[in-house]
């Protein structure tokens, strides 16, 4: 139930989130959603899209750093206090980040933990649904 | 004794016989001194009896300071080589110290001096002390590091031997250097331009510039301009003179400038300086720029010949309106090489280079900023940011600039402001990146 999720490096400059969409529309590639974190100097931008791989080597040859790496997608069921719920499952899990899955329907969570496995486990035992790759997909309708 | 109304202004010749003597005297010494020095070197060092058996060179075909062009070059290469002691020209019971200089591949440059070599720097050093007006009565404050690096204690003994009173102060601690030198009154002091001005501002802001009686500076050991030393005179109210050396050759005092400011009084009745076309190595004409090459000829652990600085200057032998004969050399122009000079350490891109592959096995494109903030030197080092150490948290790129800030500081010495940038971000020229920009422009 891993998800791949594709991340750029940018530099604090002007323009540079522009240039990274450009490159990917350019190339047919949709972004369904993202998360933008930065210090100071510089910014990793995370993305689901369409097409992973095809996402990473566009940038690629476009000059930036990208790299996919595994997340869960995590579908936040439509109740009261769904999301206190999920935050007290994770509690034990060691998480390195987490930011929303921008859909219509269904409010879900993208989920970087130290071991993956561990997490997915733990989810599932407390009744909670994943997505797989439809993830990628979710808002192309 | 005479009192002139001069007194105050007039500045004393430390060694006036040398200082003063006439050209063909000076280079009848020269001859002499070399002479007898190749004599030495030949049967107590085995690396040079090579190189001369290599050309087909006798000790008895230096006779005068013409032959001087006979002798081989040594490079810093050389030094590198025999390390750490191998050109030593004396058995260790005559070596009374070693210096010692970081070097491009992390191996150290060491230097060595017997008691009679400490003497000479230590005259070399009072003769430069003289020449800014320090006096005995006074109270020398000494800022430059103490230890391996030559500037502290060669400061130190050189004040000693002029009859100052020391204050070992070394370098850093801004707050109690200017406690000392307000309240010992310190006439002069001793440390890099840049730590001077730094200095300057923190006395300035204290209100403590009005209390102190600071007279003259000594300044060395990086690269500076005329509008520095002005700026410095103005705002301390104080003489500021430069002086030159090298560790190789002995350290600091090997040459420096007077109150005319027309080029680095050079004693070369210790050194023979040459400045050759750093292409051809043939002389240069006077007043032309070339690379400066130093023979000492009165050094007995390390005599060296013909030692390559890649310092570019040009010489003149006019006597100055000091009174001095000895030949002067004009503020340095730059490098034949590509070492920066930053807080008075010697750092080359290579070294950077070096440190980079302890991260991964190839070395990154890099970039070296050097900057001038606040009169304190900066490095900030950009590191492109390839595939290989790219992460999507952003914990472990920050510890990624912390792994690399503390490589670069082991191997440099200074502590650099790593900078991640996005690949193929710093500019290539035909396919060979640029490696520093030196925004100072203290050349
Ligand atoms: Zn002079």
């Amino acid at each position: 139930m891993l998800i791949k999720q594709l991340s750029v490096f940018m530099e604090n400059r002007q323009g540079r989130l522009e240039e990274v969409s450009e490159v990917l529309s350019k190339n047919d590639v949709n972004i369904t959603s993202f998360s933008l974190a930065d210090t100071s100097e510089y910014g990793l931008l995370r993305m689901i899209v369409d097409n992973p791989m095809r996402g990473r080597n566009v940038l690629k040859e476009a000059g930036f750093s990208a790299m996919l790496s595994d997340v869960i997608a995590v579908k936040l069921p439509h109740e009261v206090g769904a999301l206190n719920k999920i935050m007290k499952v994770l509690e034990k899990e060691n998480i390195e980040y987490i930011y929303v899955l921008a859909t219509g329907e269904h409010p879900s969570l993208i989920i970087k933990a130290d071991n993956l496995e561990s997490t997915i486990k733990n989810l599932k035992e407390n009744h909670f649904s994943l997505f797989g790759e439809e993830a990628y997909t979710i808002n192309n309708k | 004794m005479e009192q002139s109304n001069t007194e105050g202004k007039k500045k004393m010749i430390w060694n006036e016989t040398k200082e003063c003597m006439s050209r063909d005297e000076m280079s009848n010494l020269q001859g002499v001194r070399l002479k007898k020095m190749v004599k030495n070197v030949y049967h107590s060092v085995e690396f040079y009896r090579k190189k001369m058996q290599e050309i087909g060179l006798e000790p008895g075909d230096i006779a005068s300071i013409e032959d001087i062009t006979k002798l081989p070059f040594t490079t810093k290469d050389d030094l590198r080589d025999t390390y750490p002691f191998g050109l030593f020209a004396v058995p260790d019971s005559e070596v009374v110290r070693v210096h010692a200089s970081s070097g491009t591949t992390g191996k150290a440059t060491v230097v060595g001096y017997t008691r009679r070599d400490i003497e000479n720097w230590s005259e070399c050093v009072a003769r430069v002390l003289a020449m800014a007006g320090v006096r005995k009565s006074d109270k020398i404050q000494v800022s430059y590091g103490y230890g391996l690096f030559t500037g502290g204690l060669g400061l130190h003994y050189g004040a000693e031997n002029l009859g100052a009173t020391v204050i070992p102060m070394s370098s850093g601690n801004t707050k109690k250097q200017i406690t000392m030198m307000e309240d010992f009154g310190c006439a002069a002091i001793a440390c890099t331009p840049s730590y001077l001005l730094h200095l300057t501002e923190a006395l300035e802001d204290s209100g403590a510039i009005e209390r102190i009686k600071l007279r003259a500076a000594v300044l060395g050991a990086e690269p500076w301009t005329d509008q520095m030393r002005e700026d410095i005179e103005k705002r301390l109210g104080i003489h500021a003179h430069d002086i030159y050396g090298l560790s190789e050759i002995m350290g600091p005092g090997v040459a420096a400038d007077c109150e005319y400011h027309k080029g680095l009084h050079f004693y070369a009745d210790h050194f023979i300086p040459e400045v050759l076309n750093p292409e051809t190595l043939k002389p240069c004409k006077e007043g032309e720029t070339g690379e400066l090459v130093i023979t000492p000829i009165t050094k007995e652990a390390l005599p060296l010949f013909r030692y390559r600085t890649k310092d570019l200057t040009s010489i003149a032998y006019e006597p100055c309106e000091c009174g001095r004969t000895l030949p002067r050399i004009s503020r340095f122009t730059g490098r034949t090489d590509d070492m920066l000079i930053i807080r008075g350490v010697n750092i080359f891109p290579s070294q950077v280079e070096a440190a980079l592959l302890d991260v991964s096995e190839t070395s990154p494109h890099y970039l070296l900023i050097v900057d001038r903030v606040g009169n304190l030197d900066t490095l900030e080092v950009w590191v492109e940011v390839e595939e290989r150490f790219f992460s999507d948290e952003i914990r472990k790129l920050e510890d990624l600039t912390k792994k690399i800030t503390q490589i670069l500081q082991q191997a440099l010495g200074i502590a650099p402001k790593v900078k991640l940038v996005e690949p193929r971000s710093i500019e290539r020229s035909e396919g060979k990146a640029k490696r520093v920009i030196d925004k100072r422009k203290l050349f």
